[in-house]
C-alpha cells in the first residue's frame, strides 16, 4: 500500500479541470507559488484541497482556529492549541490554502531521491530533518524568540496535562527539562541545542506522514 | 374541426344562457358564432390538456394508487430498476475502458488516504528509554495532530459518500472526464427521463399522498375509539407511505421480517435523512415522536395525531427531559399503543457509519428492536446535508435521482442487562446495528455536525498524558 510518491511534483496547472473552477483560496493563486512546488506531490495537493474545503464549513475560501477546532481529534490532542497556532504565524486570524500546504509539508515522508538531487541552491525542503526540528521547536517556542525560556516550557507543559498536575511537579519537569538541554547555561534551550538533544532521534520516522495512492 | 370546436365553444356558453333564466337573451350567442381564430385555437389547447391531464390521472389512479391500497406491485418499478442498473453496468465498463489508468485517483470512499500507526499511546512515547517527559514527546503529539487535520473519521461523515464509479448523475461527478460521445447521449437521455418524466411524475404522487394522508387522518380521527378505527388509520398509514415512497422510486427491501417491532416496544435505527421515517413506516405503524413544527409539518402532525396516538412535544417541553422520559414511559406502558420510532444519534449521517447514541432513549426501559438502514449510494444518495440544502431542495434531489434503493434489517429485540448502565446499553445496541448495517462504529458524537467537542474527552487525554510523566511519583 506503501508506494513512494514516484511523479515529479508538478504545479496546480496539470490537474484536472474541475480543479481550476474551484472558487475560493484556490489553485489558481497557488500556481504562483514558488515555495510549494516541490512540498508535495500533484496527487497529494488535490486531496489536500478536497480536505481544504471540508474542513472550510462557510466557504469563506480560508479556515479560522474555529474551524479546526471542529476537528474532535486535534481538540482532544494534548498539544492541540499548540498545533493550531502553528497555522496562524505572525498574528493572522485566516490560513489560505498554500499555508495550509505549507505547514502540511513539513511531515512530507524523506525520500532518498530528494536528497540526491539537492540543489544547494535552493532552498531547503521543507520536510528535511532540520525544518521538522525547526517545526516542533516552535510548538514550544511560545514568542519565537528563538529560544525556549523555562517559562515557556513551563507553559507549554500545562497545556499538556491540564489540571492533573501540581505547579510544584510541573516546575521540577520543566526546571530538568531545560538543564539538560541547556550547553550555555543562559537557563533557555535555543534551536541548536534543541537540534543536538534530539540528535540520536529518528526525527524523519517519527515526523512523518504518508499519504497512500 | 373547425365546426365542432365552434360548436363546443357555443355549446360551453349556452349554459349559462340557460341558468340565468329563461326569456333573457343574454347577449352572448351571436358574438361567438362570429368569435376570432385565436380564441377557438385556445379552447383546442385547453380541450386537448384537459384530455391529456384526465389520462394521466386515471393512469396514475389505476396503476399506482389503487396497488397502494392493498399493498400489491405491478412490476413497473421492478421492469425500471432492471434497465437502470443494465444501464449503469454498460456506463461502468465504459469509463473503465475510457479512462486511461494513470490518470484514475482512487476515491477515498472508506479507505483512509494516509497509512496511520495505530498504537496507543504509551507505545507512540516510549521512544528511548523509560518513563518521564520528554522533549521529544512532541513528535508524537505533533503527528498524532496533523494527521487529524489531514483526515479524521468525523468530518467525512457529514458529507455524501464518494461513489467509485459513476452513476451518471451530474452531482456525483467529481473526478470523471468526458469519455466518449455515446456516454454522454446516455447521460443526456437520462437528464431528460429524470427531469421530464419522472419528476412531474414524482411530484403528482407526493402532492397525492401528503393530501390523502391529511384527509384520510382527520375523517378516521373523527370515529369513536375501536378497533375498526385503529384498522382504518392503519390503512390510511400504509397506504399514504407506500404513495410517498413511490414518489420516490423506492425499492426497498426488508430482511428479518420476523422480527418486526411488536407494541409496547421502542424501535431504534441509524438516521440518515428525514426518508428513514417512509421506509419504515411503509411496513409497519409506529408512533413517532417529535418536535412540534409549523406550516405544513404542522398540519400533518396535527392531522396524524388525531388518527392514532404520536407523542408531539412543544419545543420548551423537549428540553425538560425528565417530562419526555415520563410522556414515553406512559406510551410503552399501554400494551395497545403502537411500538415508538426513535432515532438516538440526533442528527442525519451519511450512511457510512453510526455514531455515538445518545443515552436518553436507552434509560425509558421497555424492549428495544433494533433496525438497521443502508442505502445503495449508486442510485441516489439519500443523506440530507442540513447545511448544505434545505428541505425543498433536497426532496428535489430526491425526487431527481434514479431511485432510493435500500436495505432494512430487522433485528432481534434486546432489553438492558443486570449491572450495564444506559450508555454501555446504547453502545451495544450501535454495535449490532453497526455490524448488521455493514458500518462502521465512531464513538464520537453526532452533535460535532455542529458544535465543538466536549472538554471531557480533552480532559482524558491530558490524565492519560500525566499519568505517564508523573505517574510512579518518579519525578527527580
Amino acid at each position: 500500500m506503501i508506494a513512494p510518491s514516484s511523479q515529479p511534483p508538478l504545479s496546480l496547472a496539470h490537474l484536472p479541470g474541475r480543479l481550476g473552477r474551484v472558487s475560493g483560496a484556490g489553485p489558481r493563486r497557488v500556481t504562483h507559488h514558488p515555495f510549494l512546488l516541490p512540498a508535495v506531490s500533484q496527487a497529494s495537493l488535490l486531496r489536500l484541497h478536497h480536505r481544504f474545503r471540508a474542513l472550510d464549513r462557510n466557504k469563506k475560501g480560508y479556515l479560522s482556529r474555529m474551524d479546526l477546532q471542529q476537528i474532535g481529534a486535534l481538540a482532544v490532542n494534548p498539544l492541540g492549541d499548540r498545533i493550531i497556532e502553528s497555522f496562524f504565524p505572525d498574528g493572522s486570524q485566516q490560513v489560505d490554502f498554500p499555508g495550509f500546504v505549507r505547514v502540511l509539508a513539513h511531515f512530507r515522508p524523506v525520500e532518498d531521491e530528494d536528497t540526491e538531487t539537492q540543489d544547494p541552491k535552493k532552498p531547503e525542503p521543507l520536510n528535511s530533518r532540520r525544518n521538522k526540528l525547526h517545526y516542533a521547536f516552535q510548538l514550544y517556542d511560545l514568542d519565537r524568540d528563538g529560544k525556549i525560556s523555562r517559562h515557556e516550557m513551563l507553559q507549554v507543559l500545562r497545556l499538556m496535562v491540564g489540571v492533573q498536575v501540581t505547579e510544584e511537579q510541573l516546575e521540577n519537569i520543566a526546571d530538568r527539562t531545560v538543564q539538560e538541554a541547556d550547553e550555555d547555561g543562559d537557563g533557555a534551550v535555543s534551536f541548536v541545542e534543541f537540534t543536538k538533544s534530539l540528535e540520536k532521534m529518528d526525527v524523519e520516522q517519527k515526523m512523518s506522514i504518508r499519504i497512500l495512492k | 374541426m373547425g365546426e365542432v370546436s365552434a360548436g363546443l365553444g357555443a355549446l360551453l356558453l349556452e349554459l349559462p344562457r340557460d341558468c340565468l333564466g329563461t326569456g333573457t337573451a343574454v347577449a352572448l350567442g351571436p358574438p361567438l358564432r362570429t368569435s376570432p381564430e385565436w380564441v377557438r385555437r385556445v379552447m383546442e389547447g385547453a380541450e386537448l390538456a384537459g384530455k391529456i391531464l384526465s389520462t394521466w390521472l386515471t393512469l396514475v389512479l389505476g396503476f399506482i394508487l389503487l396497488p397502494s391500497v392493498f399493498g400489491v406491485s405491478l412490476g413497473i418499478s421492478e421492469i425500471y430498476m432492471k434497465i437502470l442498473v443494465k444501464t449503469l453496468e454498460w456506463a461502468t465498463i465504459r469509463i473503465e475502458k475510457g479512462t486511461p489508468k494513470e490518470s484514475i485517483l482512487k476515491n477515498s470512499a472508506s479507505v483512509g488516504i494516509i497509512q496511520r500507526d495505530e498504537s496507543p499511546m504509551e507505545k507512540g512515547l516510549s521512544g528511548l528509554r523509560g518513563r518521564d517527559f520528554e522533549l521529544s514527546d512532541v513528535f508524537y503529539f505533533s503527528k498524532k495532530g496533523l494527521e487529524a487535520i489531514v483526515e479524521d473519521e468525523v468530518t467525512q461523515r457529514f458529507s455524501s459518500e464518494e461513489l467509485v464509479s459513476w452513476n451518471l448523475l451530474t452531482r456525483t461527478n467529481v473526478n470523471f472526464q468526458y469519455i466518449s460521445l455515446r456516454l454522454t447521449m446516455v447521460w443526456v437521455l437520462g437528464v431528460i427521463v429524470r427531469y421530464c418524466v419522472l419528476l412531474p411524475l414524482r411530484v403528482t404522487l407526493a402532492f397525492i399522498g401528503i393530501s390523502l394522508l391529511v384527509i384520510g387522518t382527520t375523517l378516521v380521527g373523527q370515529l369513536p375509539d375501536s378497533s375498526l378505527k385503529n384498522w382504518l388509520s392503519e390503512l390510511v398509514h400504509l397506504t399514504c407511505c407506500r404513495i410517498c415512497v413511490r414518489s420516490l422510486s423506492g425499492t426497498i427491501h426488508y430482511h428479518n421480517k420476523q422480527y418486526r417491532p411488536q407494541k409496547g416496544g421502542i424501535c431504534v435505527a441509524n438516521h440518515t435523512s428525514p426518508i428513514d421515517v417512509l421506509i419504515l413506516t411503509t411496513d409497519g405503524c409506529y408512533a413517532m415522536v417529535g418536535q412540534v413544527h409549523g406550516g405544513l409539518m404542522g398540519i400533518i402532525q396535527r392531522a396524524m395525531v388525531k388518527a392514532c396516538p404520536h407523542v408531539w412535544f412543544e419545543r420548551s417541553e423537549m428540553k425538560d427531559r425528565h417530562l419526555v422520559t415520563k410522556r414515553l414511559k406512559e406510551h410503552i406502558a399501554d400494551k395497545k399503543k403502537l411500538p415508538i420510532l426513535i432515532f438516538p444519534e440526533g442528527t442525519c449521517i451519511n450512511n457510512t457509519s453510526v455514531m455515538m447514541f445518545k443515552k436518553g432513549s436507552f434509560e425509558i426501559g421497555g424492549t428495544i428492536h433494533p433496525v438497521a438502514i443502508k442505502y445503495n449510494p449508486q442510485f441516489g444518495d439519500a443523506f440530507w446535508n442540513s447545511s448544505k440544502y434545505n428541505m425543498v431542495s433536497y426532496l428535489l434531489r430526491m425526487m431527481t435521482s434514479w431511485a432510493i434503493v435500500c436495505d432494512v434489517w430487522y433485528m432481534p429485540p434486546m432489553t438492558r442487562e443486570e449491572g450495564e448502565d444506559a450508555v454501555q446499553f446504547a453502545n451495544r445496541v450501535k454495535s449490532a446495528i453497526a455490524i448488521q448495517g455493514g458500518l462502521t462504529e465512531l464513538p464520537w458524537d453526532g452533535g460535532l455536525k455542529r458544535a465543538k467537542v466536549k472538554d471531557t474527552l480533552k480532559e482524558e487525554q491530558q490524565k492519560n498524558y500525566s499519568k505517564m510523566i508523573v505517574g510512579n511519583g518518579s519525578v527527580s
